[in-house]
């Protein structure tokens, strides 16, 4: 792979040329047409590297039109554009080709629409995920997607379409997304879908964009549906005791439907059929996730349950984890949870790690059908490094962080190892952070089968390749 | 003729029996659901794999003719209205449900599936497929997938989209392509859901499987007027509850329902509404005592509630008749379908109550309250001169009054040849072309169900530019990489 330049090019300071030129830019340079948008631009400052990439300029735009404006001098100035939000995920991806202007969506920031009544909130992209909840909140309801910590934008959890703990029962931003604007590559403004959930006029661009790490366009506004907040909320926790023979790797074909039994599958109790029993449980929980640092740890099992009757239903998913985790076994690994065996606790806030990604540096998502969480989780163990891994259990979607001192060879087989096991459980591994270096010998994304139609995508909507290229699969 | 030359070689790739050129047996394929357009399709084709249909489809690449999917033809838009010039692919020797895993809580079944046989087949196991339109008996998962089609439970439970896990898709060229929601990237298969058959052919479809709720309840509540269920609605809403359904009928659906099927409404009502709560039953019992008491202080004059499945029925049967009762009461009927946001209900509801005055029209009101869903029948005698036009314009302000309040000019039964001319009201040419570049990017020679959804096809053309490979200002030596 070609190595990402780091300074400005000599051209991208010169008069616009070629077709792709703007005559009503009037000979003005990158520099100028940019400043004369009227949007706040500076200089990109060693802080604005994206994965490693310097821009040359930082736009902040405050308006859909503005947006627009910048992406119209972008295309006749052949600037490559990466939208940022919070930066804090900005180093997912693959790195960016080229760079020359970051728009960085902060001044984005207004919601300025919340029609309570209709549950529905209209919001602009880079409004952050905890002031949205805090005005929403204000009417006493709630975007039902987890409020990640620290920054991050409604814009930029798009882009990136993870979801928390609760995608069990809400599903995830392209399910409650119910509208959107976006600027494309040449500046033109589009919408789809609307303010209301029942819609099915037209194409649903919405979803095209979730996931699309800014290689489509910039995500300017999105219409979401909203929940009431929920009266009550328990979280049930318990141990699991640690695996047995993980880290050698017992092979077996995990346990049959139903608590209890495990044969072969390394787990004295098995996640699997803890995750059975709680998905088909009539206590509907709105989460099960797990906690679990491989190859030898014990796992820590919490089971959300929210609603009016929350405490009655606690009871019922209490008696589950109770059967299934039982009385037996020594004290849990860590302080995190009160046990004396591998008890079950219970309470009205949830367990420090919920909803808290694994770790930072280096981070994959694993992702298996349900029945296939026992053989994921043991082709982490395999591996014998020491890994986090974190996630829903019952969704059977996990993340794992790695060490982030882990080399690129051992990167390289954990993931193609891992990847070797769960492929044939219906499984997939994504590496979504690994610094550059580390990341090099790894396919990020593992096979796409409809790769060649997101190529077909992007193509029409960014066939200059000015759009974060190169941050998705397949170099899209 | 291309046609015929197709016709010929599509022979050889599939069996016996399946292709039908029988003008009379063509003539059975001429219209779906919305009568009103009819046209003969050059040839029906009945495959009974992904493999036939791709090969199909490569056929009509190269001859260049365009074709059309159909599952039961129930759609209400005329989606899939067939062409003179084209191939009909009609899914319905398609029909096996391939696989049950109850485990993983998913079924993979053919296209031609009806909605109600995949509930049918889990359903003594506690599970039921969730979306829940009132064709489920008939409709076609292929159908559904194509226009994301929701059900009265879609306000608690959504639609289609939800509820999809993976479809394997014959595109546009003929290749077999597999959508799945854990790919990472674009999510294709949330755009392909809902593109009317004009992004290529859904041949295989990955369901989730609900767990059947451990309790239903179900509320008849009669109101003198339509604010006060209005009011009743915006109440329960507001209380913060979400029921699995929330149903509307006004005085003149009411008195159709009951001249069809003698529902035993409460005399004398304006307006009833019917509420389902599910879920865990402490949660149900609890809400249920709300939902009671927010119409009683919202004017409801009577309550029922049904004690088991039978009186459910009996409280639904009035509003699932609601389409058919209206034959009792007019000759003809237009089945509208738009949305506009809850709150505005009311206001909405005066509009049209003074459009049917002007117009002298009748329309009768039947709605998912919930969700804003209006289905207004709008009544006429087609023996009258200009009562069908008349009935056509009030139809179609309706409409107009959807996307003046910030609606939608359909909420389930999409768009195809029917309302295709109400987008540019919703969309600007900007937004139709944005969406379109999608259909290029599927559908580059606009073979697959052309003429659907956008009024004004787009000239896909090559894409214009496309660079691979090194960047030109470093190959004319302005910038390099390093
Ligand atoms: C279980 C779980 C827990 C998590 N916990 C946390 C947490 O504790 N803290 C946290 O910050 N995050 C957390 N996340 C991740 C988080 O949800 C988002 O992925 C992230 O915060 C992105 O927001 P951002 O604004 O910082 O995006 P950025 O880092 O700015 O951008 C991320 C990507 O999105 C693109 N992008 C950004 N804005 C736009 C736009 N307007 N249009 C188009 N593309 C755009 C960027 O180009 C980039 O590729 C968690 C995720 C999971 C699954
Ligand atoms: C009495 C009645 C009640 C109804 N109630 C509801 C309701 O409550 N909610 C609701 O949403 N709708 C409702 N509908 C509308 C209709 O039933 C739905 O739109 C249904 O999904 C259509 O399914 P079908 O198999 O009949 O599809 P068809 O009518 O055959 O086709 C519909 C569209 O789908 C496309 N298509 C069909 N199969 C495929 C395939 N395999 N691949 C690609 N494209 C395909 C066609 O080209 C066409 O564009 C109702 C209709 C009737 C007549």
């Amino acid at each position: 792979m070609d190595a990402p330049h780091n300074t400005p090019r000599p051209g991208a300071d010169e008069a616009p040329r070629g077709p792709g030129a703007d005559e009503a830019m009037g000979g003005l340079s990158a520099d100028e047409a940019l400043r004369a948008t009227g949007v706040t631009i500076r200089e990109a400052g060693s802080g604005d590297a994206v994965a490693g990439v310097m821009p040359r300029w930082v736009a902040l735009p405050e308006s859909t039109e503005e947006v627009a404006a910048l992406m119209r001098v972008s295309a006749g100035h052949d600037l490559a554009v990466v939208p940022v939000g919070g930066g804090t995920r900005l180093h997912w991806g693959n790195p960016p080709e080229r760079c020359d202007l970051l728009v960085d969506t902060c001044c984005l920031n207004e919601i300025p629409e919340h029609a309570s009544g209709d549950l529905v909130v209209r919001v602009q992209a880079g409004v952050t995920m905890e002031s949205l909840a805090e005005t929403l909140a204000a009417r006493g309801q709630e975007l039902a997607l987890d409020v990640p910590v620290g920054g991050s934008t409604v814009g930029g959890v798009l882009a990136t379409a993870v979801a928390g703990p609760r995608r069990l029962r809400y599903g995830t931003a392209r399910d409650l997304l119910i509208g959107i604007t976006v600027v494309l590559a040449d500046g033109t403004i589009a919408r789809s879908g609307g303010k209301v959930v029942k819609n099915v006029a037209g194409y649903d661009l919405g979803k095209l964009f979730t996931g699309s790490y800014g290689t489509l366009g910039i995500i300017t506004e999105a219409v979401f549906r909203l929940h009431p907040i929920t009266p009550a909320r328990r979280w049930i926790t318990a141990g699991l005791p640690a695996p047995r023979t993980a880290a050698t790797g017992s092979e077996g074909s995990g346990s049959p439907v139903g608590p209890g039994t495990v044969e072969g599958s390394g787990f004295p109790v098995s996640p699997r059929a803890v995750s059975v029993a709680l998905a088909a449980s009539q206590a509907e929980p709105s989460a099960v996730e797990l906690d679990w640092l491989a190859p030898s740890g014990v796992l820590t099992v919490s089971a959300l349950v929210e609603g009016v009757a929350a405490e009655g239903r606690a009871a019922a998913v209490r008696d589950l984890l109770g059967g299934t985790a039982g009385e037996s076994g020594t004290t849990g690994e860590s302080g995190e949870w009160p046990v004396g065996s591998y008890g079950v606790a219970e309470g009205d806030k949830a367990p420090d790690w919920w909803g808290v990604l694994p770790g930072e540096e280096v981070l994959l998502e694993l992702r298996v059908p349900p029945s296939g969480v026992d053989g994921a989780l043991r082709a982490v163990a395999r591996r014998g490094l020491p890994a986090r891994v974190r996630g829903s259990l019952a969704s059977a979607v996990l993340q794992v962080a790695l060490p982030p001192e882990i080399g690129g060879p051992e990167l390289a087989a954990f993931v193609s190892g891992v990847r070797g096991d769960v492929g044939p459980l219906g499984g997939r591994l994504t590496v979504l952070a690994a610094p550059p270096e580390q990341a090099a010998p790894v396919d990020r994304w593992g096979p796409v089968g409809a790769l060649p139609l997101m190529r077909r995508v992007k193509e029409r909507f960014d066939p200059d390749r000015r759009m974060s290229p190169g941050r998705l699969a397949g170099g899209i | 003729m291309a046609l015929n030359e197709l016709v010929r070689r599509v022979a050889g790739v599939l069996p016996a029996g399946a292709v039908i050129t029988d003008p009379v047996r063509l003539r059975t394929y001429e219209c779906d659901g919305l009568t009103h357009h009819r046209v003969v399709p050059g040839v029906v084709v009945l495959p009974e794999s992904a493999e036939q249909i791709a090969a199909v489809v490569r056929l009509c690449n190269e001859y260049g003719v365009p074709f059309v999917a159909r599952g039961a033809g129930t759609g209400l838009s005329g989606g899939a209205l067939p062409r003179t010039d084209g191939v009909l692919i009609v899914t319905s020797k398609m029909r096996r449900i391939l696989r049950v895993d109850l485990e993983n809580r998913r079924a993979v079944v053919e296209p031609g599936v009806t909605n109600l046989a995949i509930t049918e087949a889990v359903r003594e196991h506690g599970y039921y497929y969730a979306p829940d339109p009132s064709s489920q008996q008939v409709c076609t998962i292929g159908g559904n997938v194509a226009e994301n089609s929701g059900g009265a439970h879609c306000l608690k439970y959504g639609f289609t989209v939800n509820h999809v896990l993976a479809l394997e898709i014959v595109t546009p060229d003929g290749d077999i392509v597999t959508l799945d929601a854990d790919d990472p990237g674009y999510d294709l298969l949330g755009a392909f859901v809902g593109s009317e058959g004009t992004l290529g052919i859904t041949t295989g479809v990955t369901v989730r499987l609900s767990r059947t709720p451990e309790t239903v309840t179900t509320l008849l509540a009669a109101f003198e007027n339509i604010e006060q269920g209005g009011q009743a609605v915006s109440a329960i809403i507001g209380g913060g509850i979400v029921p699995a359904a929330i149903e509307m009928m006004d005085a003149l659906a009411i008195a159709a329902a009951e001249a069809a099927v003698a529902c035993g409404y409460p005399a004398g009502a304006g307006a009833v509404l019917i509420v389902e709560l599910d879920g865990p039953e402490a949660e149900v019992a609890h809400q249920f005592a709300e939902v009671e008491r927010l119409c009683r202080d919202s004017g409801a004059f009577e309550l029922r509630t049904a004690a088991g499945p039978q009186e459910r029925a009996a409280i639904w049967k009035g509003r699932k008749s609601a389409f058919a009762a209206v034959g009792r009461i007019s000759p003809a009927y237009i089945v509208q379908d738009g949305v506009v946001p809850r709150t505005a209900l009311p206001n909405v509801l005066a509009s049209i109550d003074r459009l049917s005055a002007e117009h002298g029209i009748r329309v009768a009101n039947v709605f998912h309250a919930g969700d804003g869903n209006l289905h207004p029948l709008v009544l006429f005698d087609d023996a009258e001169p200009g009562a069908e036009e008349r009935a056509g314009l009030v139809s179609g302000r309706i409409l107009d009054l959807c996307i003046e309040h910030g609606g939608s000019i359909t909420g389930e039964h999409g768009v195809g040849v029917d309302k295709s001319r109400y987008m540019p009201k919703m969309f600007t040419d900007d937004d139709l072309d944005t969406m379109q570049l999608v259909r290029c990017a599927f559908d580059p020679r606009g073979l697959s169900n052309p003429g659907k959804v956008f009024p004004t096809p787009r000239l896909c053309g090559e894409v214009p530019g496309v660079r691979r490979g090194v960047h030109p200002l470093v190959e004319s030596g302005r910038a390099e990489q390093f």
